[in-house]
């Protein structure tokens, strides 16, 4: 992805294409991200036990957090990156409104949550309302 | 608790990222270090002291909820954030602003009802079954009480 005139407004595929970024690395950070923090125990159980420095342990000796935190890490590049070059108004409601939508999805896929009518139907809800509100 | 607290910081945190970042010239690929640099300029630096606040009581969150549970409700954030500039600092809201504070509301009203973690009995890989078995087995009020604790 290349943009030839930074100045000028990008297009509509250049402003697709930074919004996909920012949805697509989000989702993978976020699904590894909960399977990471699925595969440790409750946390607030580890800090009843041992303490603030036994659940930072916990959660920094975790592989799998570490791949999530780079695609968050990613994506929050991507989201700064964005913001430079498009509106607010359009680029928050637009990723994160899609992102419960990829998120919904890939947590089926993925980490085969129980993603029933009822979250479906609140994942909608909350998509379209956070669209609205932040247009 | 946690949840609302992920709730508030989030967006505080997008909304100081953007104020930063906008007044900032453009970045072009070309330039990727530009970004490390916009990272100690005051407004970012603010965004994500909240940032990190967020992520860490989001990630205790995700220890004893789903995924698809946890996002519905951190998006709660928004109405908070539109009722406070409503309220506090006098912004008029559109019916189109309104009608999305409605859904999101509703969004949030639904999946709150349900259960907040997929109960595993005996499917799924590793160890992560073990762990999670004894708590997944406990009533949800018995466990929203465990959490309150």
């Amino acid at each position: 992805m290349t943009i030839p005139y930074p100045d000028a407004q990008p297009g509509v595929w250049a402003a697709t294409a930074m919004i996909a970024a920012v949805v697509l690395t989000s989702t993978t950070g976020e699904v590894l991200t909960a399977a990471a923090m699925k595969s440790i125990v409750d946390l607030d159980e580890i800090r009843a036990h041992s303490g603030m420095k036994g659940a930072i342990r916990a959660v920094v000796t975790c592989p799998l957090f570490f791949a999530g935190v780079s695609f968050l890490a990613l994506a929050f590049f991507s989201l700064l990156f964005a913001l430079n070059h498009l509106n607010l108004s359009l680029v928050a409601p637009a990723s994160a409104s899609l992102t419960l939508v990829t998120n919904a999805i890939a947590g089926k896929i993925f980490l085969k949550e129980n993603v029933d009518r009822r979250r479906w139907a609140s994942a909608v809800l909350v998509c379209i309302g956070v669209y609205l509100l932040a247009h | 608790m946690i949840l609302g607290f992920v709730a508030v910081s989030a967006p505080l945190g997008d909304t100081c990222l953007s104020r930063g970042m906008t007044r900032l010239p453009a970045i072009t690929l070309a330039h990727p270090a530009t970004l490390i640099g916009a990272v100690f300029t005051p407004w970012i630096a603010v965004g994500i002291a909240l940032l990190i606040g967020f992520f860490a009581s989001y990630l205790t969150a995700l220890s004893w909820a789903d995924l698809t549970f946890v996002l519905p409700a951190t998006a709660f954030g928004n109405v908070i954030v539109a009722l406070l500039s409503r309220f506090w600092l006098q912004e008029p809201i559109s019916l189109e602003r309104w009608a999305g504070i409605l859904l999101i509301t509703l969004g949030v009203g639904f999946v709150a009802r349900g259960p907040s973690l997929t109960e595993r009995p005996e499917a799924g890989p590793e160890a992560l079954t073990a762990s999670k078995a004894p708590t997944a087995e406990l009533p949800e009020n018995e466990l929203q009480e465990e959490r309150a604790r």
